[in-house]
Order: C-alpha cells, then sequence, then structure tokens
C-alpha cells in the first residue's frame, strides 16, 4: 500500500513542478480532446501538424522581440498559426487549390521562415527551446494561459457544436437551412490554433499536436458518439499526461517525448482490443449478423 | 537526359565557385578560430599581424553549431585555424574536408592535462559506471593556468606559419600570459575569501569543472554535459531534494540553456537565480564578458557573490 502510494501519489505531493505539470496536462487534455476529435471527424488529422509548425515564425518573431516571454510567444505563435489558417482558407475558396494542398504550402513556407529567423536572430539553442518546450518548466502565468484556452475553446465549441457536426456530415443540409458553414469552419480552425499554442507552451511545438491528435484517435475506437469521443478523447489525454509524468519521473526519461509515448501506446492498445471496429472485434469475435 | 544537362551544368557552377586556397602573400595571416574564445585570444595574440575570423560568435552555442556556406568559405581561405580539440569541434574535420583547406591547425589545448567526463553524466553527478562511457572535457579554458598553455600554443604555431613575425607573436604572448598569470592569483585571493563550506553552486551546464578543480569551487549540474538532452521529471526532482537537503542558494544560468526551467526550480525551492555565467561562448561586445580575461573576472565576481549568500 505505503508503496503504491510512493509510486503514484507522493512525487505530485513532494514536488509542485509535478503538480503544475499534471494541472497543465488536465488543461490541455479538456481543450485539445473535442478538438482533436472533431479534426479527425472532418478528415483533417494532419492540418493540425501542419498548423503546428506553421506557429513557429510567430513564436520566433515574438521571441526577439520579447525575450523567452510567455505572452509574446504566444501572441506571436497565434497570429501566425491563424495566418496560415486563413490565408490558406482564402486560397482554397478562391481557387482550385484544394485545401490539404495550400495548406501544406504555407505551413512549409511558415516553418522555413521561422527557422530562418530564429538562426539568424538568435542562437541555435534558442530553437530548441521553441521547438521542445518543457512541462517540466511550465509555472503560474503558462498554467493560466492553457487553462484560460482551455475554457475558451470548450464555450466556443459549446456554440458552434451543431452546425460544426452538421458540416462533418452534411455540408450541403447545413446550406439548405441557412446555417454559415465557412464561418463555423474558420472559428474552428481559430480553436485549433489557440489549443496548439497552449499545447507548445507544455510540450513544445513539435509534440503539442500529438496530445491533441493521438488521444483522439484512441477515443474512435471505444466511442461513438461525438461527445462521448470528445470526453474519452480527453480521458485518454490526460492519463497519458498522468502516467508519461511518473516515467518520466521514475525512469529517467525526458517528460515530452514519455507524454506522446504514452498516448502512442493507448492508441495501439486501442487499436487492438478497443470495443468498436478494433482489430479484436473485426477479426476475432464473431460477428452477429446484424451488424 | 534533360535533367542529366542540369546537374552538369549545377556541377560546372559549383566547380567554379568553390575558392581556391592561397597562402597568404603580405598582409595579415588569416586566422579561423573555432569560437569566440579562441578568437579573442588569438586576436590578443596576433594583434594587427592577424585578421580573425570566428566561425561560433559570441553568445552561440558550440554543441550545436551549424555550418554555413561563409564559414566553409572562410575555413577555405585560411592559413591557420585555432581549435580547442579534446572532442570539442566533432564537425570540423568534415568542414575542413568539404572547404577544401589546407590551413595549418593549432590545437590550442595541446599538452594540457585532460580532465574525463561521463558522456552519460547523471543529472544528480551520482557515477553510473554500468552506462557511463569516459570521455575528456573539452571545456579547459574555464582555468588561467590552462589559457596560458593556450596562449603558448597560438604563439606557437602562428610564429611557424609566419616566422617574419615570430618575435612579435612571442613578445606579445609573454606580456598577454603575464596579465592571464595575474588575473589567476586575482581570482584565486577573491574564492579563497569565501568560507570553504560555501563554496558550492549550482548551475545548468558542467563546464565548470576545471574552474572547480583550479579554484576549489563544487559545482553541481542539472543537466547533463551536452546542452542537447531534455531533463527527466526524475532528475529535476532530485535536484530540489539535494537544494532543499544542502541548503545552497546559488543557482546560476549559463548563457546558452533553457532559463525558464531554473527560474521555476528557483522559486520551488527559493534558491536565487544569479546573474549569467559565461562557459563557453563570450557576450557580444558592450556585454559584461566579452573577452577572455573579461568573462573570468566577470564569472568569478558572479560566483563569489552568489556563494555568499549560501
Amino acid at each position: 500500500m505505503t508503496a503504491t502510494y510512493a509510486f503514484l501519489i507522493a512525487p505530485f505531493l513532494e514536488f509542485s513542478f509535478m503538480r503544475r505539470a499534471l494541472v497543465g496536462c488536465l488543461a490541455l487534455a479538456i481543450g485539445s480532446g473535442p478538438v482533436g476529435t472533431l479534426l479527425i471527424l472532418r478528415r483533417m488529422s494532419l492540418m493540425g501538424d501542419a498548423l503546428s509548425h506553421a506557429v513557429l515564425p510567430g513564436a520566433a518573431i515574438g521571441f526577439l522581440v520579447g525575450g523567452l516571454s510567455l505572452v509574446s510567444m504566444s501572441i506571436g505563435g497565434a497570429i501566425a498559426g491563424l495566418a496560415v489558417a486563413l490565408i490558406s482558407g482564402l486560397v482554397t475558396r478562391m481557387t482550385a487549390l484544394r485545401e490539404d494542398a495550400s495548406f501544406a504550402a504555407f505551413y512549409l513556407a511558415s516553418l522555413a521562415l521561422g527557422v530562418l529567423i530564429v538562426s539568424t536572430h538568435g542562437s541555435s539553442i534558442d530553437l530548441l527551446n521553441v521547438l521542445f518546450g518543457s512541462i517540466l518548466a511550465v509555472d503560474d502565468a503558462a498554467l493560466l494561459l492553457i487553462a484560460g484556452i482551455a475554457t475558451v475553446s470548450l464555450l466556443v465549441l459549446a456554440v458552434i457544436y451543431r452546425p460544426l457536426v452538421m458540416e462533418c456530415f452534411d455540408p450541403g443540409f447545413l446550406r439548405s437551412v441557412g446555417g454559415h458553414g465557412g464561418l463555423t469552419h474558420t472559428l474552428f480552425l481559430v480553436l485549433v490554433v489557440i489549443n496548439l499554442v497552449a499545447g507548445f507552451q507544455a510540450l513544445g511545438t513539435l509534440m503539442a499536436v500529438g496530445l491533441m491528435m493521438l488521444p483522439a484517435a484512441a477515443a474512435r475506437f471505444w466511442a461513438r458518439e461525438v461527445w462521448t469521443l470528445s470526453l474519452t478523447s480527453a480521458a485518454i489525454a490526460l492519463a497519458s499526461g498522468y502516467v508519461g509524468l511518473l516515467l518520466s519521473y521514475h525512469a529517467n526519461l525526458p517528460s515530452g517525448p514519455a507524454i506522446i509515448l504514452t498516448a502512442a501506446a493507448c492508441y495501439c492498445v486501442s487499436l487492438l482490443v478497443g470495443t468498436r471496429d478494433s482489430v479484436r472485434t473485426r477479426y476475432f469475435v464473431r460477428s452477429h449478423i446484424h451488424v | 537526359m534533360r535533367a542529366r544537362a542540369w546537374f552538369g551544368a549545377l556541377a560546372l557552377i559549383i566547380g567554379a565557385t568553390m575558392p581556391v586556397p592561397v597562402l597568404a602573400q603580405g598582409g595579415p595571416v588569416k586566422v579561423v578560430a573555432t569560437f569566440s574564445i579562441l578568437a579573442d585570444l588569438a586576436r590578443s595574440v596576433g594583434g594587427d599581424k592577424v585578421a580573425v575570423t570566428t566561425l561560433v560568435g559570441p553568445d552561440a552555442d558550440t554543441h550545436s553549431y551549424q555550418p554555413t556556406p561563409s564559414d566553409a568559405k572562410a575555413v577555405a581561405a585560411a592559413d591557420v585555424l585555432v581549435t580547442n580539440g579534446l572532442g570539442l569541434e566533432g564537425w570540423l574535420d568534415r568542414l575542413k574536408g568539404a572547404a577544401g583547406s589546407r590551413a595549418r591547425t593549432i590545437v590550442a589545448s595541446r599538452g594540457i592535462a585532460a580532465l574525463t567526463m561521463e558522456e552519460e553524466a547523471d543529472a544528480a553527478g551520482q557515477a553510473r559506471p554500468d552506462k557511463a562511457k569516459r570521455v575528456s572535457d573539452p571545456h579547459a579554458w574555464q582555468n588561467l593556468a590552462n589559457g596560458q598553455i593556450y596562449v603558448a600554443n597560438i604563439v606557437a604555431g602562428l610564429a611557424e606559419v609566419d616566422p617574419a613575425n615570430a618575435g612579435f607573436y612571442r613578445q606579445t604572448g609573454k606580456a598577454y600570459n603575464a596579465a592571464l598569470a595575474a588575473l589567476d592569483r586575482k581570482v584565486k585571493d577573491e574564492i579563497a575569501a569565501v568560507p570553504r563550506t560555501k563554496r558550492r553552486v549550482i548551475t545548468t551546464h558542467d563546464a565548470f569543472q576545471y574552474f572547480g578543480k583550479a579554484y576549489g569551487i563544487a559545482f553541481i549540474a542539472p543537466l547533463g554535459i551536452s546542452t542537447e538532452n531534455e531533463p527527466s521529471a526524475g532528475d529535476i526532482g532530485r535536484l530540489e531534494r539535494q537544494i532543499k537537503s544542502e541548503r545552497i542558494k546559488a543557482l546560476f544560468l549559463e548563457n546558452v540553456t533553457n532559463p525558464r526551467l531554473i527560474e521555476q526550480i528557483a522559486k520551488d525551492t527559493g534558491a536565487i537565480v544569479g546573474p549569467p555565467l559565461y562557459s563557453d561562448a563570450l557576450s557580444k561586445p558592450g556585454g559584461p564578458a566579452a573577452s577572455y580575461a573579461a568573462m573570468f573576472e566577470h564569472n568569478a565576481a558572479t560566483l563569489v557573490a552568489g556563494m555568499l549568500m549560501n
């Protein structure tokens, strides 16, 4: 009993950085769970990855202006991410290029610009700080930012939930009842960007998207409704954060990769033994005729 | 077919623009130093007889350096290459080969009794003999006695390449080394004034092994030897315990590692974060450590002020 306690709970009681990291994971999970689920439903799984790279030049400019300051890097990152999202959306609507192609074009340009800015104006180690933030270094201001972003995401999602889900499945019907698909889509992209900005404070731009997509993909094998998917995804993200932090503490692993790999392990397990459409249910459970 | 023609043309263009090494006729000796501290030493010895180019400039990190084409150009045109050795510049041989350099290489650390360190040092400084590989610690310049050997090596190298000015180099080198020896005594006196039990600090990067040995300070590092690895939660937990149990107040950032993390640790433990120490790179001109000697004076004064708070 005491051994279990020492293993699972004591690290969080002894060290405030562990508590802050866990609360950070909770806030990230709450915001990223629903956003990741909707990204997958909209077949935009890789868009999050593209946007997470697009954030880099903004964060780099923010860094040059304000140093390693939370506010300036977040504002810069959000502006760059939103610019790429909006310009890609605009190009998609005005030309024949599909959205994924214009996203690819703009995020690559944006990433290259970010690396250029960082390596010409700062020393190279700063780039690593932007790319691999550390959840162990999250301070109170960063926690407030992450929690604030999670709150805003949930409120905005509550407002645009119906048209958003409708647009996922039947965009024609949404337009026929007078819904604004474009506006909803734009608002949703804004949510994706600000959640990624929250994530890069904690895990770095490269891994922020991992905590968004992996739990959402894993949840797909357990839940059916959009809201249960979101909830499962948030729960898996939080569990990955907790287990990943414990792994990082006991096995001496860097915390960001430990969290993401835990989420990846959840995904693999779900893929194999989940209750819906998993390898197990498809090939090893004798199916009933009506399924 | 067409593609092949394009590649042929490209190869011709690249070939034509590759600089051809020429030995300097008259004019200053073209010296390329791998990082800012060596550049400062080369300038101090060579004066106006040398033109020094630096590959890894002030405030930049030698461990994560990536050569640019202009660096390759500088190396190709150089008469003399001043390097630290001891495994610091792992990228140098490839850069020299790529640039087609025929420069004479001065290994500034030659003849120094190198300390070793574990390639995978434990965060708490505990040895892990099962895993660790001993490698030589390149940060030998963090001891002013070694600095004088660096200067002697640079003097010898320059005198060989530019025999006409050999007397000049020997003279400036001798005067500069006398100044370094005086500074060495001054730093030793300053640190000796701090009570022995208080001579312990925590810093982000263990580049101060030579400094600690020479001047009697225990440097405790939260990160490994390289600036590349991210600390684990376990590492930070052990460090916080250590700060609390040993009552160390002096916590120092380096000019090249993640400052957010150490500020957070300071906040959790009640330690005080001191001004930056300079270990692998000088500060930009006008900064507190614009030259090798200024770096030492700054580091010593900063460390003394921090240790007195312990």
